[in-house]
């Protein structure tokens, strides 16, 4: 039984649709973010969750009940606010307590369930602070503690750590996946960082315009995106797109690249990633999507087992970030970025000897957006 | 215009000093009629011809505001202005406190729990602020006769909630609007209901609005004149018609070291506050005219 | 926003999927504001509909619904009284909101200058505005009594010919009404620019300063234009409180001499509850409330149009 389903659901703001026919579906103890721009639904799909707001159609069930009218009282969820909402009057102990008190849970057990997840965040030294009183950090821990105080059926959490400084978000980032696997809770988490996305989720709904564009796991939604949205969206630096012109036949397919002053290039297509969509396509122009890190630096201790298609452009820009070196260069109409190891010599100007792995590469339609292969 | 250096030159120095001077003349305008008025109250009358407005008294005494308080003649009657005095406690304490909680219940449930026309309800009870109250005295009048409230305190007190629930509300819903609404949702989960949430979320922070609507209600209703002088018969009066009753009485000698001494206690009650709180009076008045 | 004929009946179907606590929560909003909707459609709306209609009858002593049409307003109109007391407003109106504006701009600027003891200053400067308009009107009575007031206290000083006589004369008894009136609003206005002052983005006068503009001339062309809402507000605000005075000119006045210095507030209240014209002063209530319209309406649309903006 899934713990949380979504069926059909739309909402309407006046003329506006924010929600136009989710539907989705998590198991017990599965982590499930929704990213997407800012405006795409994600914050008013979690409001109608957790019964904030009203929808206009389509069904929400929680643990296999139907709780579309319930009031959020009535749902047995907990969420965590992206500006952590803790009551300014109550004391760390009593915004941890409040939702089981409100719940009639006798004092004695109110006190124990405290007692346990601040110890759990380490807060214990806090509990009889005012929110005031608390950084940003420790507020962020006190909102998750007033969840999981209560022990609900499914977690809601609203951005929780874009209020926090680009350090602590990392720690905390860690510190929830933590708490996931050891709770092993229900958790529906929205963001716009796709990097939280990618390193916390079990399942990744990716929304744009009131819709699911795709919902897949971490893997599935990097490598294997249904469109060119997605594609762009989830990485950093984003999938290169680089305009082609799809020549060939099957078996036989190759994408034209054509480099104003430069040699033409033609790239194979696998032949194991063919699909029945390009027959249709030949001798148009295409979209191929190359992530940066589908490009290496050609190695001539390698050269014998190397994959892939050689090629030498001049590289417009370096930009080292420490770990690697991120290149500009062109390719084709477009402007391609390139990453490679941290130790590689290029200078901005100069040529260099890259290598394309187009055993990872995705290609879409123009028109449409959709992938083809 | 701070943290700018500034040669300090003869000029600027001669300016500082005007500026200064400016200001201290304005200062003695305000606190003119303040003085004037003190010093009067503490006069006796054989004094007051003879000598002029600033002129000292020689031999002070409270004598004036014993007569004021106790046995001047307002009217008819003469038995000062102490009884009128309870009279605006009376009106003043309930019209406050019923006008101050439905305005930050209604406040409360504008914002927090908007509705479809939320915003029109509001607007039809603001404009509530703004109109002259003549055009609803007459009708007023005979509502208050209809309901057997005429010439009553309890009257006087129903008017006065009737047209401040419209500022009170205004500053509850002024406030209320900038406290996050998430503060709200989370409660909602938590499984707080309409009024609890009230109680326990909204209200504790509630504390610097509350004291703004309390004192703009009190020194609204306590210097009232046009609902008062309306509304009430003479054992009912508030302080306001009584002083004025008192001034406009034409009955003996003029006595003006009383008439002072009946303003000052009128005024008394207002100046405290404000000397008190005065930051939260300022606020009131300039609540919804300055943005923030 | 509209509710499309498609969509409601699932609203109206929804409230009753709803559960029991769960429509309740949805109801009591609105019912907690239902005895103001109800109290402001009443005592608000209804009882300015209510004072219309007795605009339009023969009513005197006692209302009656004997309907007369625009009678009444003709009959204000040919009224010499009324037309003494609209030109006392327009007059004690202008003169009012121009002196408070402009002494209470000055004094914001003055005390905007690093002043010590500023918080005293504002304390005076403020401090009429806590009292009421009647122990102002008794108050400047005693003051500006010729006998043994301003006048008497220059004269003793050596001053024989020295007259300050307003109150008294016909002619300049409305004069009056604006000198209690600015003491005891000025200080509020001059709050109300403070306030503005102190909003307005220290980097724009550090920005000016180094593009080496004079103090003068950083608040004539800078500082001012900044303040142009609040100037909106103090106006808005002063107008409607030099409509609605009436115990100022109770006070001080009397409306006095006969009625030189009469206003509407105090001509409606004279009509319809002294003198057994209540037609008549219903009549100058309405046309009140238009004055007050007339000054609302052009605020409330620019205020909705800046928000809509901003």
């Amino acid at each position: 039984m899934a713990a949380l389903e979504i069926n059909n659901v739309c909402k309407d703001f006046g003329s506006e649709q924010v929600l136009r026919d989710v539907s989705l579906a998590i198991d017990s103890g599965e982590f499930l973010i929704l990213v997407g721009p800012s405006g795409c639904g994600k914050s008013t799909l979690m409001n109608a969750i957790a019964g904030l707001e009203p929808v206009t159609s389509g069904e929400i069930r929680i643990a296999g009940e139907d709780v579309t009218w319930q009031t959020p009282a009535e749902r047995d969820i907990a969420m965590v606010f992206q500006s952590y909402a803790l009551y300014p009057s109550m004391t760390v102990r009593q915004n941890i307590s409040f939702g089981l008190e409100m719940r009639k849970v006798p004092r004695a057990e109110r006190e124990a369930a405290v007692e346990r997840v601040a110890d759990l965040l380490q807060i214990s030294h806090l509990l009889e602070r005012k929110p005031s009183q608390l950084s940003g950090g420790q507020r962020q821990r006190v909102a998750m503690g007033r969840a999981l105080a209560r022990e609900p059926k499914v977690y809601l959490f609203d951005e929780p750590l874009s209020n926090l400084d680009a350090k602590l978000r990392v720690d905390m980032r860690t510190e929830i996946k933590k708490l996931h696997q050891r709770l092993g809770t229900t958790i529906v988490y929205v963001t716009h960082d796709q990097i939280e996305a990618m390193t916390l989720a079990d399942c990744i709904a990716v929304m744009r315009d009131g819709r699911i564009l795709q919902l897949g796991t971490p893997d599935e939604v990097y490598n294997d995106p249904v469109d060119l949205f997605v594609a762009g969206f989830m990485g950093s630096p984003s999938m290169n797109f680089i305009s082609a012109t799809l020549v060939g036949e099957s078996g036989t397919y190759r994408l034209r690249v054509e480099t104003p002053g430069e040699e033409m290039l033609e790239l194979p297509w696998p032949r194991e990633r063919e699909t029945p969509a390009l027959a249709g396509k030949v001798g148009e122009r295409v979209i191929l999507g190359l992530r940066p890190e589908h490009f290496s630096e050609d190695d001539d201790r390698l050269r014998e087992h190397a994959e892939g298609v050689l090629l030498t452009p001049r590289i417009s820009v370096v930009e080292p970030t420490g770990a690697d070196i991120l290149l500009q260069l062109k390719l084709g109409e477009d402007e391609a970025t390139a990453r490679v190891g941290p130790k590689c010599p290029v200078k901005a100007g100069e040529r260099l000897a890259l290598r394309i792995d187009m055993g990872r590469a995705v290609l879409f339609d123009r028109e449409t957006e959709r992938r083809l292969a | 215009m701070d943290n700018v250096i500034r040669r300090r030159t003869l000029g600027a120095r001669l300016g500082r000093a005007m500026l200064y001077a400016v200001l201290l003349l304005a200062a003695l305008f305000y606190l003119l009629p303040l003085a004037v008025m003190l010093i009067t109250s503490v006069k006796p009358l054989a004094e007051i011809s003879p000598g002029t407005l600033l002129s000292l008294p020689r031999e002070p005494t409270l004598a004036p505001w014993a007569k004021a308080w106790g046995e001047a003649c307002t009217g008819m009657r003469c038995e000062g202005v102490g009884v009128y005095f309870f009279n605006s406690i009376a009106i003043v304490v309930p019209a406050v406190l019923i006008s101050t909680i439905i305005g930050a219940l209604n406040g409360y449930a504008l914002t927090k729990w908007r509705f479809k026309g939320s915003e029109l309800v509001f607007a039809l009870m603001l404009f509530g602020c703004f109109i002259p109250f003549q055009v609803v005295l007459l009708p007023m009048a005979q509502t208050l006769g209809w309901l057997g409230l005429s010439s009553s305190r309890a009257g006087l007190v129903l008017v006065h909630v009737v047209f401040g629930i419209a500022f009170t509300t205004l500053f509850f819903r002024n406030f209320y609007v900038a406290v996050p609404t998430e503060l709200v949702s989370a409660a909602k989960l938590d499984g707080a209901g309409f009024f609890r949430i009230f109680w326990r979320i909204l209200l504790p922070v509630s504390a610097p609005i509350i004291v703004v609507s309390v004192i703009w209600q009190f020194t609204q209703i306590w210097n009232d004149f046009l609902f008062g002088v309306a509304f009430s018969a003479h054992n009912t009066q508030p302080v306001t018609v009584a002083l004025n009753n008192l001034v406009n009485t034409s009955t003996g000698v003029r006595e003006y070291n009383v008439d002072m001494a009946a303003a000052m206690i009128a005024a008394l009650p207002t100046l405290i506050v404000y000397v008190l709180a005065g930051k939260y009076f300022v606020r009131g008045l300039t609540a919804g005219s300055v943005k923030g | 926003m509209s509710l499309s004929r498609s969509v409601a009946p699932l609203a109206a179907g929804a409230a009753s999927r709803r559960s029991h606590s769960g429509r309740l929560q949805a109801w009591l909003p609105k019912l907690v504001l239902a005895p103001s909707i109800a109290i402001s459609l009443l005592f608000v709306y209804g009882f300015m509909l209510w004072t219309f209609i007795l605009s339009l009858t023969n009513s005197r002593m006692l209302p009656s619904y004997e309907f007369v049409g625009f009678a009444q307003y003709a009959r204000l109109m040919a009224n010499d009284r009324w037309w003494v007391a609209s030109t006392n407003l327009v007059v004690f109106g202008g003169l009012f909101v121009a002196i408070c504006l402009a002494l209470g701009l000055l004094l914001a600027i003055l005390l905007d200058q690093r002043i010590r003891q500023e918080g005293a200053l504002r304390t005076i400067y403020l401090y009429p505005m806590a009292l009421s308009f009647i122990v102002t009107g008794v108050v400047w009575k005693w003051l500006l009594n010729p006998g043994l007031g301003i006048q008497a206290m220059v004269r003793s000083w050596g001053f024989e010919n020295f007259r300050f006589d307003w109150l008294v004369n016909p002619d300049t008894a409305v004069y009056t009404l604006v000198i209690a009136a600015v003491w005891q609003a000025s200080g509020f206005v001059m709050a109300l620019f403070l306030a503005g002052l102190r909003g307005i983005d220290d980097s724009i006068l550090k920005a000016a300063q180094l593009d080496g503009a004079s103090l003068p001339r950083i608040y004539w062309r800078v500082v001012i234009p900044c303040l142009r809402p609040v100037v909106f507000s103090a106006v808005m605000i002063l107008s409607h409180i030099a409509i609605k005075s009436f115990d100022l000119v109770v006070a001080l006045t009397g409306g006095g001499p006969g009625y030189a210095s009469d206003l509407p507030a105090t001509f409606m209240y004279a009509h319809a509850f002294t003198r057994a014209q209540i037609g008549l002063g219903s009549a100058s209530a309405m046309l009140m409330l238009g004055g007050v319209l007339a000054i609302l309406i052009p605020y409330l649309y620019s205020e909705l149009r800046n928000r809509r903006h901003g």
